[in-house]
C-alpha cells in the first residue's frame, strides 16, 4: 500500500511536470504570463516558507522584498546595465536587507514580529510611492526590457516562460538541497524550540538572521523576473496586500511542506483565471471562506490535508 | 499659530479617540483569548453597512436603523465571530488563526463590494459641520462631539472593569485563565463579554468615523493598521495603554499630516511602532509579559 501512494505521488508530480512543459503549446500569450506569473511569485513562496515554514519566523515583509528586486531591476535595466548584474544586485540587496530586518527577530517574536515586518513592508511602499527621483513615483518605471540568455531572446512570451521556469527549477532545487543540509535542520530545530537548539550548539542567533536573508534574497530573485514580466513596476503590487498573498499561498499550500508554495500560489494565480466566477470579487469571497475553513479543520494546508488521506 | 496648534490638537484628539476604541478592543481580545485579529479594520467598516442596509432597504429613520445595526454587529461580529472562528482555532495556535482572520478580513471587505457596491457612500454625521468659537479658536463641532462620545465611551468602560464585580472577573481571565477558574469565575462567559465589547466598540467607532470617511469597502485596511499601531505603542496587554496609544497616535498623525510632510505621513507611526517595538515591546504603558517556558 505505501508503495502504491508513494507511486501515486510520484505519478502526480510527473504529470504536473509534463504540464509545465507543455504548457506554452496549450495556451494563448495571456495564459502564459498568468503561468510565467506563478512561476516567478512561487519563488517568492519558495522564500518566505524557508522563513516562516521551516525557520518558524513570521514575516509579513515579502512583499517589500520582491519590490525591492523589481525596482533595482527596472530601474538599471531600464538605463542599460546588462540583466545579469542586475539580477545579482537585486538578490544580494535583498540579502542584504533581510539579514538587516532579522535583527527584531532576534528581540521581539511572533505577533511583534508580525507587526515590525508588516511595518517594513508599509515603509518600504511609501518610498516606492513618492521618492519619484527613484522610483518614478505612482507613474513607476514602463518598458523595463527582457533579457537575453547565451545570445537568444528572451523576449516572447515562450521563451520568458522558460526562462523563468527554469529558475524556479533552480531555486526548488537549491531549497531543497538546503533543507536537507545541516543548516535545514538548524532551521527546524529553531522552530521546534528554540532553547532547546541553543542549548544543543545551533547558533540560533545566526540561523534566525540566515532564515530572513536567505527567504528575502529569494523574494529579490522573484521581483528581478517580474519587472520583466510586467514590463512595468509601480508601487501598488508591493503594498502589503501582496505580502498578505504570499502569507496565504504559504500556509494554504502548507507551511513547512517542500511543495507548499507551489500548491499556494497555484491556487492563488492559477484557480481564479480557470475557475471562471462571476467576478474578481466573488472568487476572492470564495477563497476566503475556504481559507478560513481550511484553518479551523487543517491548520497544516492542502498537503498536510492530502497527507493525512495518505495515512488513513 | 497657537490656535492652528490647538485646532490640530482637538482634530487629532478627535480622531485618536477612535483609533482609541478600536485599539482597546483590539488589545482586549488578544489579552483573553490570544486572538490576533487582522480583520480589525474592517470591524470597523462593516456595521456603517449595517446601518445603510437598515435605512435604504428597511426605509428605518437613522436611530433605529443604529440600533439594529449594534445588534447585528454584536451578534455577527461578537458572538458569531467567537462561536464559529475563534473557538474552533485557538487550539491550533496563534498563527492559523491570524491566518483566518485575514480571510475573514478579505470576505467582509469582498462581500460588501460585490453585494453593496465599490463606491463611497454619505452616512448621516452625528452633529452638524459647523465651527464653534471657544477664547477666539474655531473648533469643528464634529471633532468636538467625536471627542466627548468616545471620551465618555473609555470612561464607561474603565469604570466596568475596575470597578464592578464582573469587570474585575474579565481582568482576572485576561491575566491568568487558570487562576480564574480554579477561583470559579467562569472563564469561558468572560471571554465572550470581551468579544461583545469588541462588537460594540468597533460599532460605536464606525458611527463616529464613517461620516468623515464615507462609507466605502476599503474603509477597514488603514484603521486596522492605526488600531494595530495604537494598541502595540501604548502596550498590548492594557486598556490604558490602548486609550494612551490611540490618542497619542492621532495627535502625531495630524502634526505631521500638516507640519512635516502629508506625503510620509503613514510614515511617522510606522517608524514609532519599529522603535517601540524594539526598545520597549512591552508598549510604552504595559507591563512585561512573562511567560513560562
Amino acid at each position: 500500500m505505501r508503495h502504491a501512494r508513494r507511486a501515486i505521488a510520484w505519478s502526480v508530480l510527473a504529470a504536473a511536470g509534463v504540464f509545465l512543459l507543455a504548457a506554452p503549446f496549450l495556451f494563448r500569450p495571456y495564459g502564459i504570463f498568468i503561468l510565467t506569473m506563478w512561476a516567478v511569485l512561487t519563488i517568492a513562496a519558495i522564500g518566505l516558507n524557508l522563513t516562516l515554514g521551516y525557520a518558524g519566523q513570521i514575516s509579513l515583509a515579502q512583499a517589500a522584498f520582491v519590490g525591492i528586486g523589481s525596482y533595482v531591476t527596472a530601474y538599471l535595466t531600464t538605463r542599460g546595465w546588462p540583466f545579469w548584474s542586475t539580477y545579482v544586485l537585486a538578490a544580494v540587496s535583498c540579502f542584504v536587507i533581510g539579514w538587516l530586518l532579522g535583527y527584531p527577530a532576534l528581540r521581539v517574536q511572533h505577533h511583534y514580529l508580525a507587526f515590525v515586518t508588516l511595518a517594513f513592508n508599509t515603509l518600504i511602499y511609501l518610498i516606492f510611492r513618492n521618492e519619484e527621483w527613484l522610483t518614478g513615483g505612482i507613474y513607476g518605471i514602463s518598458n523595463v526590457p527582457r533579457p537575453n540568455f547565451a545570445g537568444w531572446s528572451m523576449n516572447g512570451p515562450r521563451e520568458f516562460y522558460y526562462f523563468c521556469l527554469a529558475h524556479l527549477v533552480l531555486v526548488s532545487l537549491a531549497t531543497w538541497w538546503l533543507i536537507r543540509s545541516p543548516w535545514g535542520r538548524a532551521f527546524v530545530a529553531l522552530r521546534e524550540n528554540p532553547m532547546r537548539a541553543l542549548s544543543l550548539g545551533v547558533d540560533t542567533r545566526r540561523y534566525t538572521l540566515m532564515a530572513f536573508a536567505l527567504g528575502a534574497g529569494l523574494g529579490g530573485i522573484s521581483g528581478a523576473l517580474y519587472a520583466p514580466l510586467v514590463q512595468f513596476v509601480d508601487p501598488t503590487p508591493f503594498a502589503l496586500m501582496l505580502s498578505l498573498n504570499l502569507l496565504l499561498m504559504v500556509m494554504v499550500g502548507g507551511s513547512g511542506y517542500f511543495l507548499g508554495p507551489f500548491l499556494g500560489a497555484a491556487v492563488s494565480v492559477l484557480l481564479p483565471e480557470w475557475a471562471r466566477f462571476g467576478s474578481d470579487a466573488l472568487y476572492l469571497i470564495f477563497y476566503a471562506i475556504a481559507v478560513m475553513v481550511l484553518m479551523a479543520f487543517c491548520p497544516s494546508g492542502l498537503l498536510g490535508l492530502a497527507e493525512r488521506f495518505m495515512k488513513r | 499659530m497657537l490656535a492652528d496648534i490647538l485646532q490640530l490638537l482637538v482634530a487629532g484628539l478627535a480622531t485618536g479617540g477612535i483609533y482609541a476604541l478600536v485599539a482597546i478592543g483590539f488589545a482586549l481580545l488578544w489579552q483573553t483569548s490570544q486572538t490576533i485579529n487582522f480583520a480589525q479594520g474592517e470591524f470597523v467598516m462593516l456595521p456603517a453597512f449595517f446601518v445603510l442596509i437598515g435605512m435604504g432597504y428597511f426605509g428605518l429613520p437613522f436611530w433605529p436603523a443604529v440600533a439594529l445595526g449594534t445588534v447585528v454587529t454584536i451578534l455577527a461580529l461578537g458572538v458569531l465571530f467567537k462561536k464559529l472562528m475563534v473557538d474552533p482555532m485557538i487550539h491550533h495556535g496563534v498563527l492559523p488563526l491570524v491566518i483566518a482572520t485575514i480571510g475573514l478580513a478579505i470576505l467582509m471587505k469582498e462581500a460588501v463590494r460585490e453585494f453593496y457596491g465599490a463606491d463611497a457612500w454619505p452616512f448621516p454625521a452625528l452633529a452638524a459641520a459647523t465651527n464653534v468659537t471657544v477664547f477666539g479658536v474655531a473648533f469643528a463641532v464634529q471633532s468636538l462631539v467625536i471627542l466627548a462620545i468616545s471620551c465618555a465611551a473609555m470612561v464607561a468602560l474603565q469604570l466596568f472593569l475596575n470597578g464592578t464585580r464582573t469587570g474585575r472577573c474579565m481582568q482576572a481571565t485576561a491575566q491568568n485563565p487558570t487562576v480564574a477558574r480554579l477561583l470559579g469565575i467562569p472563564v469561558e462567559r468572560m471571554i465572550l463579554y470581551t468579544f461583545l465589547i469588541n462588537a460594540a466598540l468597533v460599532m460605536l467607532a464606525s458611527i463616529l468615523i464613517t461620516p468623515i470617511y464615507l462609507a466605502k469597502f476599503t474603509n477597514g485596511e488603514l484603521l486596522g493598521l492605526y488600531a494595530f499601531i495604537a494598541a502595540i505603542i501604548g502596550g498590548f496587554n492594557q486598556v490604558r495603554g490602548a486609550i494612551a496609544g490611540g490618542l497619542l497616535l492621532g495627535v502625531v498623525d495630524n502634526f505631521t499630516a500638516a507640519y512635516i510632510s502629508s506625503q510620509y505621513r503613514m510614515a511617522v507611526p510606522l517608524v514609532f511602532l519599529i522603535a517601540v517595538i524594539l526598545w520597549r515591546p512591552q508598549g510604552l504603558l504595559g507591563r512585561v509579559e512573562e511567560r513560562t517556558v
